[in-house]
């Protein structure tokens, strides 16, 4: 009796185990609901308006998106290292017709220089937003962040994160519907 | 070109991590004569590996922004020693460092251990070399450090920051090092259970490499704490984050199995629950690991950490884990039962050491892991934090500091309690007095650190009790260990209480000239100045603090750091026998006054002294046993 | 006793300690864990004053006032959907200010106030929650975030 007890008891810290990986495995599977996603999906976007961040380019304002043609606005910055991986993408996105406009978080012109000469320039204007404060206005909680805004000026869809090979078709999808 | 040699060391140490494995197991099959080959292979894999680590190094002191990683995380206007460590203050040079001990650790063994059946130590370096292979496949498939980056930037992005302290130097390396060396406790318990030779020479086998790891370990979390305390300026010392809390479950499961590894090593009790709480503490490491670097605690944004590498250590944890347990459970039954004891005995009171600990490492694991649960049963999002940890584990901490005084003062197998009360009946003494002192002089202090200073007191005295009426001279170097090991413990617990129960804060915002108290200190607030370091600039207050004596000069700063943008705040803290002063400065307002943030922080480095004296304590028995059994070895010989 | 009792009692005893550590952990965690709200969630919900709570939200523009002390300042936090009043006294991290993101860490008052002990901004560089910026990392996790509070 004792005997067959204490053979069952050495299964114990096993299936304590195995629950501890079910309970990370579906953690790590179902996405996290803690992710702060705008709020403004669907609706039409704030007011602001935003200086140059370059000299060369006009800066960004409310009225210049939602013009009748939909725009894709990419919230980046030159220190931010996943900014600079999705440069090629955006360019794909450029080539494929889409135009993008881009919001330059807490940046100098110097700087903004460099990271374009070296990633490539996909932006019809830069807005420069020194404090945040369009980004958090937008409900973007980080860098790089990308919006598609529809010809009425609507928000349509929210990218968090860099953008990889693999979104770029469903964010021309959403450019396509916002048409 | 140096990184591609760094990339070829790392293959080919996984290549033979392979071979080692498969020697093991041919050997083990039955092939006796591979029996001799798996020694040397171990050894050159640790070499191989060591060497890409190296190289690693190298590529951030010259700073080669050819390489990925240097780019993101490197910069040429870094200090040297911040290059140097920076090598492993980001994910794929910290995982390397992590391959690079454990291979070490691997050849350590090989070179070193003589007291093992062959077989066994075979089936031991054949587990060291799985494991091995695993996290080489996540470094070559998940995570290569030496990705090279096309086109150059012309500068690196720079270290994070708070990272930038003399801290991260020394350490992460010591931190890993306890870490990655239970591996070695975890792989003698997996080759013990393969071939069935699970007894009293096992234990004085595991010992030194258990200790080893446990000083380590012990030291890596004491100065982890010192680090977070005077980087973080918050004036804490432990926040019970996820972080800190892997690191505390390995230390607690290694601290259990050094006194079950004393029971099974000295009376041949406890063989099964050794053997799992070797496979536990190694294990308590590999979660720690994963918990820190898949993200799934502390990142919601899932792309901050790749969510493959999560899935990938996660597969790697239930293979070794799972495997490990699984091989536990089917031989341990099989295992011969030790030999018997009275509940009150030395024994005895390492049993409850080892339940309590055990308590307490699952009330930590399960408040660490709530917060996952809570989101995955109910969708409720919550944190759990020092309240909870305090109230959970502290009272059963400070009932395992009391039988930490019983212990060594109870005679092996079988003792009586009436005996035991005349041997501690000076320790209780003490402590008595110490409440009724306490009571009377500082009443109001709360209940769990009054029980913490009173049980300090007791535990100091109670801790030296095996030493009285010995000669000095002839205890035992590991008599000594103990002994000072113990006091360390009550000495960091009179730390923690006095820091708990004593400390004094001031917040004020204040102009020039004026001043405001903390505890028996006078503060003036003299001026506030520009000043420009190497990389940041800062704000810097000239404080004056002053209790009768020569006043003390204080300079808190608050750094801005241009790339990327970040503000960090350095504490200044002056230290003095009875205590340190704590000071950090906020920010400025528009009538010119700046927010001031003072403690007074009575005895609070007894906590990392004590924490220093735990590890002398392990550093001591480690030493008295190596040199009892070259003696006992060398006696045999003569014989 | 008898070797197989003693084997027998001592692997009942490991378990009792695992099953008390757990049902301690439990009763431990109803009592403090602290739920994280939003505004509207607490409106809703309704949470007893006192009991240590999380409130997230964004930093109403034009709230926040600072009182003469230099280091009390009362702000007002929103989900859009409705607003709590919070008071903290201390230092603020750098990233803390209106209209951005703040998770507060306190308790409310019978009146429906919030008064925070710990105030943890956003941290908006990178992407990291509020929970993450409240965390201690050593190296292990330093590569990916760091720390932005205030206590």
């Amino acid at each position: 009796m004792a005997l067959k007890t204490i053979r069952w008891l050495l299964w114990v810290p096993l299936i304590l185990f195995v629950g501890f990986v079910a309970l990370v495995a579906s953690g790590l599977v179902t996405p996290s609901t803690h992710e702060i996603r705008s709020q403004l999906i669907g609706k039409p976007l704030p007011d602001f308006a935003l200086p140059p961040a370059l000299p060369a380019k006009p800066g960004l304002a409310r009225v210049e998106l939602g013009q009748g043609k939909p725009r894709l606005v990419n919230i980046f910055a030159s220190w931010c290292v996943p900014c600079a991986t999705e440069s090629a993408q955006l360019a794909t996105l450029k080539r494929a017709g889409v135009e993008i406009d881009g919001i330059a978080i807490r940046d100098r012109p110097e700087d903004l220089t460099r990271f374009l000469g070296r990633y490539g320039d996909p932006y019809a204007r830069i807005g420069a937003d020194r404090d945040s404060s369009v980004q958090m206005a937008l409900g973007s909680s980080g860098v790089p962040e990308t919006f598609v805004i529809d010809g009425a000026g609507v928000i349509r869809l929210q990218h968090v994160g860099e953008i990889r090979p693999e979104h770029v078709a469903g964010i021309l999808a959403a450019v396509e519907a916002a048409k | 070109m140096t990184a591609e040699l760094g990339l070829a060391a790392l293959w080919l140490a996984a290549a033979l991590a392979l071979l080692q494995l498969a020697l093991a197991a041919m050997a083990l099959a039955g092939r006796e004569e591979l029996l001799n080959g798996v020694r040397p292979v171990a050894v050159v894999q640790a070499v191989l590996a060591l060497l890409a680590f190296a190289v690693l190094i190298r590529l951030f002191v010259v700073v080669d922004l050819s390489v990925e990683l240097v780019a993101l995380n490197d910069a040429s206007t870094k200090p040297l020693l911040y290059r140097f460590a920076g090598a492993w203050g980001n994910h794929e040079g910290s995982m390397l460092m992590w391959v690079a001990i454990l291979g070490l650790s691997g050849a350590c063994v090989a070179l070193l251990e003589r007291r093992l059946p062959e077989r066994t130590l075979v089936a031991t370096l054949g587990t060291q070399a799985a494991i091995g292979l695993g996290f080489y496949a996540f470094l070559l498939f998940a995570s290569n450090p030496f990705q090279r980056l096309v086109p150059a930037p012309a500068e690196g992005q720079g270290l994070n920051p708070l990272l930038q302290d003399p801290g991260l130097a020394f350490h992460p390396p010591t931190l890993y090092l306890g870490y990655v060396g239970l591996s070695i406790a975890f792989s003698f318990a997996c080759g013990a259970l393969l071939t069935r030779q699970v007894d009293a020479a096992l234990a004085r086998a595991m010992r030194p490499w258990v200790l080893g790891a446990w000083v380590f370990l012990t030291l890596g979390i004491t100065a982890g704490s010192y680090w977070a305390y005077y980087e973080l300026g918050w004036g804490g010392w432990w926040f019970w984050d996820p972080v800190e809390n892997a690191s505390l479950m390995p230390w607690l499961a290694a601290t259990a199995l050094l006194h079950s590894v004393a029971v099974l090593a000295t009376r041949d009790s406890l063989r099964a629950w050794t053997v799992m709480l070797a496979v536990v503490a190694f294990s308590m490491s590999m979660i720690g690991t994963f918990l820190v670097r898949s993200g799934i605690l502390t990142s919601v944004h899932a792309f901050a950490v790749d969510p493959r590498r999560g899935a990938f250590i996660l597969v790697l944890l239930a293979l070794y884990i799972g495997g490990a347990l699984a091989l536990f459970a089917a031989r341990a039954g099989t295992v011969q039962e030790g030999r018997t004891f009275e509940p009150v005995s030395r024994e005895g009171s390492l049993v409850a050491n080892n339940l309590l600990l055990s308590a307490i490492l699952g009330i930590v694991l399960v408040g660490t892991l709530y917060p996952l649960l809570a989101e995955a049963v109910t969708g409720e999002k919550l944190s759990v934090g020092p309240p909870y940890f305090n109230a959970a584990a502290g009272p059963l901490a400070l009932l395992l500091v009391t039988i930490m005084v019983a212990g060594p003062l109870l005679r092996w197998r079988r003792d009586r309690l009436a005996a035991l009360g005349r041997r501690v009946a000076l320790p209780a003494g003490l402590a008595l007095a110490a409440l009724i002192a306490l009571l009377v002089a500082a009443p109001g202090v709360r209940l769990l650190p009054l029980l913490g200073l009173v049980l300090a007191a007791g535990v100091a005295l109670g801790s030296l009790a095996p030493l009285w009426g010995r000669n000095l001279r002839r205890t035992p170097m590991f008599t000594w260990g103990m002994v000072i090991g113990h006091l360390g413990v009550a000495v960091a617990l009179a730390g923690m209480a006095s820091e708990s129960a004593f400390t004094r804060e001031t917040l004020v915002a204040l102009a020039p000239g004026q001043t405001a108290q903390v505890g028996p200190w006078r503060i003036r607030f003299d001026a506030v100045e520009p000043i420009a370091g190497p990389n940041w600039t800062a704000l810097e207050a000239t404080l004056q603090a002053d209790r009768g004596g020569a006043p003390l000069l204080l300079k808190p700063q608050a750094r801005f750091f241009p790339s990327p943008p970040t503000e960090t705040s350095e504490a200044a803290i002056a230290t003095r026998w009875d205590g340190q002063l704590y000071t950090v400065i906020g920010k400025g307002d528009e009538a010119g006054r700046w927010q001031l943030r003072l403690w007074w922080k009575p005895f609070v480095t007894l906590i990392w002294l004590g924490g220093a004296l735990i590890a002398v304590g392990g550093v001591l028995s480690l030493l008295g046993r190596v040199r009892r059994e070259r003696r006992a070895a060398e006696r045999l010989a003569w014989l | 006793m008898k070797a197989k009792n003693q084997r027998l009692t001592l692997a009942l005893l490991a378990l009792a300690a695992i099953v008390g550590a757990a049902l301690l952990a439990a009763s431990a965690l109803r009592d403090q864990a602290a739920y994280f709200y939003t505004p509207a969630d607490a409106r809703r919900l309704g949470v007893e004053p006192g009991r240590s709570v999380r409130l997230g939200g964004m930093v109403e523009g034009g709230s926040i006032r600072r009182s003469p002390d230099g280091v009390t300042i009362a702000f007002t936090v929103t989900d859009g959907q409705a607003t709590v009043p919070v008071s903290f006294r201390g230092i603020v991290p750098d990233l803390f200010k209106e209209r951005s993101g703040v998770v507060a860490e306190g308790h409310f008052t019978p009146t429906g106030s919030f008064v925070a002990d710990t105030i943890l901004a956003k941290h908006d560089e990178r992407y990291m929650p509020p929970q993450v910026a409240g965390a201690m990392h050593e190296s292990d996790s330093l590569d990916t975030d760091a720390k932005v509070r205030a206590k």
